[in-house]
C-alpha cells in the first residue's frame, strides 16, 4: 500500500463513493477518478501483465500516455475489451478484469515466462517456429499473444452518430494556450470549436502551474471557458482530435459513456490550432518497467487532477527543469521527496512486484516510488498526420513542429514553447492567425539517452516488451531503418502508438549507428491517435440503411399473396407464394406457367429512356447487336460489351418512335449501365441533342406468360388487337389501361407467348390486381423469381453474370454475326478480335443432360477431361425441369459448341459424375410455343 | 476525405465520386484497322503519374462527367471542367 487519497484537492466529488472490482477484489473511488486514480488511490500497484513476459506491471500515464495497464471492463451485462485503465472514467459498479493475465495482474500463473526471456528476443517466435511449419504452431502462439478477450455478445445500440461540421478555427486542446487561443479567435469574431479530450477543461495545468496571468487555475479555466461561450464558441469536452485526413477533415471522437459508442464529427476547419502539448519520456535502465516506476509528470497529475498521492517515499530522476513545479507539489501534500542524479552511474530499479529502491552506480536510494523524466516530446501527431514537417531541436532535445502543413499551426507545449507566459503570447497571436514573436525559453534538459551495450534489461516499449536489447539485435541483423526496426521488433506498435517508445527507440538506433537523432529520423504517425471503436467510423451505415433494399410498388399485394420475399439483386422480390416448402411451391409454379399461365411482377427491369436526334446513332454505337435497323414498334434482344468484348448487360431495347428507345437491362444492372450511359453521351456527343433518362422505377411491369396469356390479358379489354398477326412476337404496342399509359411488349424470358405490360407505378395495383382476376378464370396465378429462373433455363436463356463470366463474349453464346458483320462502330468491337477472343479453345454456352435417375448437378462443378484432370469448364445453372421432369443444366466448356453428344466428367468437391453434352435450349427448340 | 468540386454541384466528398479515366485517351477509330498494339495501349496503358494528372471523373448523384486537375502527391485540388466544355 503505497498510494494514497488526499484530503482535499483534485476534480473528484468526494461526497460521493462509487464502488467497483479488480481482479475480484472490492473497491471504492469517486466520480471524477479514472479506474487507474482509483486503484492507485487504493494502494494498488500492480495493474497489468506486459504482453510478452508476463512481467508485472503498474502505470506510467495518467492519460493517453499509459500503455501498461489494460483492463476488459463489464458494466450491466456488456462487456468491452482492452479499455486503457488511465482513460477509462469510473463508474458505480464496473467489473474490471487485468487483460493478459490468469488469475489476477499479481499472480499471474505465465509469469515464469520472464525466466525464459534470454531466449525470447525479437523475432523468437517466428524463427524458432519456422520448421516444419509455422502454420502448425500459431494457432496456440496466437491463443498465448493477444489482449482482451470478446465475450461474443454484441451490445444493443451501440451506433455512433455521425456529425459532419464546420468551423472557421478549430482548437486542439483545451489546456492553457488552447483556451486563450479559442478565447482570442472567439472574441475577434471567428466561429470556433474547442476540443479537450478529458472531461474539463485546463490540460497540462493540471500537471504544473498552480496559479495563470495572477488567477488560481481552476478561477482562470473557468473564465476562459465561459468566455468562449459567450462570444458563440463550442467547447466539446470528452473529444479527442484522433486524426487530421486528406483536405484538413479532422475527426473528433466524442465520448459519451461506458458501452456507448463514441460520436464522430467530421470537422472541416478553416484552420486548425494544434496545442496538444507535451508528454513526458521514461528513461531507459535497467528494470525501468517495475511496478512503482513512473512519469514524473503523471504523478503530478494523479496528484492535482484526481488527489492521489502516488508514493510515500519518492525518488525522482529527471534531466530536466519541467519538474519542479511536481517536485514542490508532491513535498507540499507530505511525500519524502529525493532527488537524484540520473548521470552518477548505471541505475537499476530494484525489487519485484513493489519496489524497494533504485541503484545509482554504487550509491542505493530506498524509496516505493521512483518518478522519472528523460524530457518532453511534443504531441505532434496531429502535425505528422496532416504532413507537417518536424524539426530537431537540440536545445529542447525533442522533434519540434517545423514546416507547417496547410491551415495549420501549432502552440504551446506541442510547439516546444514549455514556459507558460510565452505559450499564452503564441496561443493569442496565432488565434488571429500570426506567429508569434520569438522569446526566451527557461526550459534546460541534459541530454540522456538509452546506452547500447550497458547490461541489464532496459525496456523501450513497455507495451510490446520491446528492450534495448531487442534494438541492438534489431541492428545487428540489418533492420536499421526506423520503418523496419518497428515492425522487426513492434516498437511502437497498437495502443502505445509510438506515445511513450518512438523517442526512446529511434535514440537507440541513433547510438547504435553513431548518428544524430535526426539522422535516423521518426517512423510515420497514423491516425487514430487513440484506439477508436470500428463502430466510430460507419455510424449507423450498415445493413439497410448502408445499402436499402429496393422495394416494390406491388409489395403489399406480394404479401396479401402469401410471397416468400427475399433479395434478389438488390430488389425486395417474392421468391415464390404460399406456405408450401419452397421446392414444392416453385415446382407447382413452374407446372403451372406452363401449363396455362404464370402472371410475374417484373417491375425492376430496366426502363431506360434514350431520347433526342442522336439517340439511334448512340443506341447503335452502345449495343453489339446492330439497332440502327430497328423499326418503331419493335423489340430486338442484345448485348452491351465493355471495351475489352466481353459481355456486360443483355437486354431487350424498344423503339418507341424514331427518336426515342427505351432499354430493358438486367434487373439487378440498372445503376450500373445507367452509369455507363451517362458517360458515353458525355463523351464526344453533344448532349443538347441527346437524353438519358432513367424510369426503372417510376414504371411497374406486370409479365403474363404461358399458353393462357392471350386471354389472361384479353380480359382486360384494352383497345389493343392481341392476335397473333396483329401483334407478333418481339413488337411493341402503346395502349392505355383505365386512363393511364400502357406499354405492353410481347417479348419472352420463359419460351412461351408473354405479355410485359408496363405502366405507370401508381397504378399498378389496379393491373395486378385485374390481371390475378383474370388468371383465375384459366387457374393460372403468380409466380415468384425462383420460378422464373427454372422457367428461363428450360429454355437456355442465360443471366448475365452467372452463366457468363468476365471473358464470354456474344460469339461463345451462339451470337456470333455481329462480330463479323455489324459495320458501324461499337462498344467493344475492337475486343472480339484480339487472340485470345479468336481462340477456337474458348468456352462456349452447352446444355448438358444426366443420365436417368441422376440427381441435380451441382452448380459450380467442373467439368473435366483428361488423365491429368484440367477443368474445361464450369456448370453454371442447374435445375430440376418440372415440365421435363429431368434435370436440367447450363454450362460454359471449351469447344462446347462442336461438342455436342459427348460425355463429359463432372467434378464437385471430390465426387466425379457423368453428364451429356446437349443444346442449351431444353424445350421446344423449334419455338412454337414462342411464336404462337 | 477529400473534397472534390463537381462543376455542376460544387464542393463534395470523395465518396460521391467515381473515377472513370485518365483524361487525354482519344477512342481508336474501330472502323478501320486498329493495331493490337494501339488498342491494348487504349484499354489497358495508364501513365499513372506522380504529381500533376488530369483525370475524368463522375460525380454519381447528378451524374455530371468532368476533367478534374490534381497533385497526386499533395492531393491538392487544381480545378475541374465540365467533359463537354474539356472536350477531352
Amino acid at each position: 500500500m503505497t498510494g494514497r487519497r488526499t484530503e482535499s484537492g483534485g476534480l473528484i466529488d468526494r461526497g460521493t463513493t462509487l464502488r467497483f472490482r479488480f481482479d475480484g477484489r472490492a473497491y471504492t473511488g469517486h466520480p471524477g477518478d479514472t479506474l487507474a486514480s482509483a486503484l492507485l488511490a487504493n494502494g494498488v500497484r500492480v495493474l497489468g501483465r506486459s504482453f510478452k513476459y508476463h512481467r508485472p506491471r503498474g502505470v506510467w500515464g495518467a492519460w493517453f500516455d499509459d500503455p501498461n495497464a489494460i483492463f476488459d471492463v463489464a458494466l450491466e451485462g456488456n462487456e468491452i475489451p482492452n479499455c486503457p485503465a488511465t482513460t477509462t472514467p469510473l463508474v458505480e459498479g464496473m467489473e474490471a478484469r487485468v487483460v493478459n493475465a490468469w488469475p489476477s495482474a499479481r499472480r499471474d500463473v505465465k509469469g515464469g515466462l520472464d525466466l525464459l526471456h534470454r531466449w525470447l528476443g525479437a523475432g523468437f517466435y517466428y524463427k524458432t517456429f519456422i520448421w516444419p511449419d509455422w502454420h502448425l504452431f500459431e494457432p496456440s502462439i496466437r491463443r498465448m499473444a493477444g489482449l482482451g478477450a470478446l465475450d461474443g455478445k454484441e451490445i444493443p445500440d451501440y451506433v455512433a452518430d455521425q456529425i459532419h461540421d464546420a468551423c472557421d478555427l478549430l482548437v486542439v486542446g483545451g489546456g492553457a494556450a488552447g483556451l486563450a487561443a479559442a478565447r482570442a479567435a472567439a472574441e475577434a469574431g471567428q466561429d470556433v470549436v474547442l476540443v479537450e479530450d478529458h472531461p474539463e477543461l485546463g490540460g497540462g495545468l493540471y500537471r504544473s502551474g498552480e496559479s495563470v496571468e495572477g488567477k488560481a487555475r481552476a478561477e482562470w479555466v473557468t473564465e476562459q471557458g465561459a468566455t468562449i461561450a459567450k462570444n458563440g464558441g463550442r467547447i466539446l469536452t470528452g473529444t479527442t482530435a484522433f486524426g487530421v485526413y486528406d483536405h484538413g477533415l479532422v475527426g473528433l471522437a466524442t465520448e459519451r459513456g461506458f458501452a456507448r459508442a463514441p460520436r464522430l464529427t467530421r470537422m472541416r476547419a478553416r484552420r486548425v490550432v494544434m496545442a496538444t502539448g507535451a508528454l513526458d519520456r521514461p528513461m531507459t535502465f535497467a528494470d525501468n518497467d517495475r511496478p512503482g516506476v513512473m512519469s514524473l509528470q503523471a504523478a503530478a497529475e494523479y496528484l492535482t487532477r484526481y488527489g492521489v498521492l502516488v508514493g510515500r517515499r519518492i525518488a525522482v530522476l529527471s534531466n530536466n527543469s519541467a519538474g519542479e513545479a511536481a517536485i514542490e507539489a508532491l513535498r507540499a501534500a507530505g511525500a519524502e521527496v529525493t532527488e537524484a542524479d540520473p548521470g552518477a552511474g548505471p541505475i537499476r530499479a530494484l525489487g519485484g512486484k513493489r519496489l524497494s529502491g533504485v541503484r545509482m552506480g554504487e550509491k542505493r536510494l530506498e524509496c516505493d516510488t521512483l518518478l522519472v523524466s528523460s524530457g518532453l516530446t511534443p504531441v505532434v501527431h496531429l502535425w505528422r498526420h496532416a504532413g507537417g514537417k518536424l524539426d530537431w531541436s537540440d536545445e529542447k532535445s525533442a522533434f519540434v513542429p517545423g514546416a507547417a502543413p496547410q491551415g495549420m499551426m501549432a502552440i504551446g507545449a506541442a510547439n516546444g514553447t514549455f514556459d507558460l507566459e510565452p505559450a499564452l503570447a503564441e496561443a493569442r497571436a496565432a488565434a488571429l492567425g500570426k506567429p508569434a514573436a520569438p522569446t526566451g525559453n527557461s526550459y534546460s534538459i541534459r541530454p540522456l539517452w538509452p546506452e547500447p551495450g550497458t547490461k541489464g534489461r532496459q525496456w523501450i516499449d513497455f507495451q510490446h516488451d520491446v528492450t534495448l536489447k531487442d534494438v541492438e539485435l534489431a541492428a545487428r541483423e540489418n533492420y536499421i531503418s526506423v520503418e523496419h526496426l518497428k515492425r522487426y521488433t513492434t516498437l511502437g506498435m497498437a495502443g502505445d502508438q509510438g506515445k511513450t517508445s518512438n523517442m526512446a527507440g529511434l535514440a537507440a538506433m541513433a547510438a547504435i549507428q553513431g548518428k544524430p537523432i535526426p539522422e535516423v529520423g521518426t517512423t510515420t504517425f497514423r491516425p487514430p491517435f487513440v484506439p477508436v471503436p470500428l463502430e466510430l467510423y460507419h455510424g449507423a451505415r450498415r445493413g439497410q440503411l448502408l445499402n436499402p433494399l429496393k422495394r416494390l410498388v406491388l409489395e403489399p399485394q406480394h404479401r396479401q399473396a402469401g410471397a416468400a420475399l427475399g433479395e434478389y439483386g438488390g430488389w425486395l422480390r417474392p421468391g415464390w407464394y404460399g406456405p408450401k416448402p419452397a421446392d414444392q411451391a416453385v415446382r407447382d409454379e413452374v407446372l403451372m406457367a406452363r401449363k396455362t399461365a404464370g402472371i410475374f411482377d417484373g417491375s425492376p427491369l430496366g426502363k431506360i429512356e434514350v431520347m433526342g436526334p442522336d439517340a439511334e446513332a448512340f443506341v447503335n454505337f452502345i449495343y453489339y447487336n446492330t439497332i440502327a435497323t430497328l423499326q418503331p414498334g419493335h423489340i430486338r434482344y442484345g448485348f452491351m460489351l465493355t471495351e475489352s468484348g466481353a459481355i456486360y448487360d443483355d437486354g431487350v431495347i424498344a423503339r418507341l418512335g424514331p427518336e426515342r428507345f427505351v432499354i430493358s437491362c438486367s434487373s439487378a444492372h440498372v445503376d450500373g449501365v445507367e452509369a455507363m450511359l451517362e458517360s458515353w453521351r458525355q463523351d464526344g456527343n453533344d448532349p443538347d441533342r441527346l437524353f438519358v433518362h432513367d424510369a426503372t422505377q417510376h414504371w411497374a411491369t406486370v409479365t403474363v406468360t404461358g399458353p393462357k396469356a392471350r386471354e389472361i390479358v384479353g380480359a382486360l379489354g384494352l383497345p389493343l388487337d392481341l392476335t397473333r398477326a396483329a401483334f407478333p412476337h418481339m413488337t411493341l404496342r402503346e395502349s392505355d389501361f383505365a386512363g393511364s399509359p400502357l406499354r405492353v411488349a410481347r417479348v419472352s424470358f420463359t419460351g412461351d407467348v408473354s405479355f410485359e405490360l408496363s405502366l405507370r407505378a401508381t397504378k399498378a395495383a389496379d393491373l395486378w390486381t385485374a390481371l390475378i382476376d383474370a388468371g383465375a378464370q384459366h387457374d393460372a396465378g403468380p409466380i415468384g423469381i425462383e420460378a422464373l429462373s427454372v422457367l428461363r433455363a428450360e429454355k437456355g436463356f442465360i443471366v448475365v453474370g452467372k452463366d457468363t463470366d468476365g471473358e464470354t463474349m456474344p460469339q461463345d453464346l451462339g451470337f456470333g454475326i455481329p462480330r463479323l458483320k455489324k459495320k458501324s462502330a461499337f462498344v467493344g468491337d475492337r475486343g472480339l478480335h484480339t487472340e485470345a477472343a479468336n481462340d477456337p479453345n474458348r468456352r462456349q454456352l452447352v446444355g448438358l443432360t444426366a443420365p436417368e435417375g441422376s440427381p441435380t448437378l451441382p452448380t459450380g462443378a467442373h467439368l473435366v477431361t483428361g488423365d491429368r484432370p484440367r477443368s474445361e469448364g464450369i456448370i453454371t445453372s442447374s435445375y430440376f425441369s418440372p415440365t421435363l421432369d429431368r434435370p436440367i443444366a447450363l454450362a460454359l466448356l471449351e469447344r462446347g459448341a462442336a461438342r455436342q453428344g459427348e460425355t463429359v466428367t463432372v467434378w464437385h468437391m471430390g465426387q466425379v459424375r457423368t453428364a451429356t453434352v446437349a443444346p442449351p435450349c431444353a424445350l421446344d427448340p423449334e419455338g412454337g410455343r414462342l411464336d404462337a | 476525405m477529400q473534397l472534390f468540386p463537381c462543376p455542376f454541384c460544387g464542393p463534395r466528398d470523395e465518396r460521391e465520386f467515381h473515377f472513370a479515366a485518365e483524361a487525354g485517351k482519344t477512342r481508336p477509330d474501330t472502323t478501320g484497322a486498329v493495331s493490337e498494339a494501339d488498342w491494348a495501349a487504349y484499354l489497358y496503358d495508364r501513365r499513372n503519374d506522380k504529381g500533376r494528372v488530369r483525370e475524368v471523373w463522375m460525380h454519381l448523384p447528378c451524374r455530371e462527367v468532368f476533367v478534374m486537375e490534381r497533385d497526386s502527391v499533395s492531393m491538392e485540388v487544381l480545378g475541374t471542367t465540365a467533359f463537354r466544355k474539356a472536350g477531352a
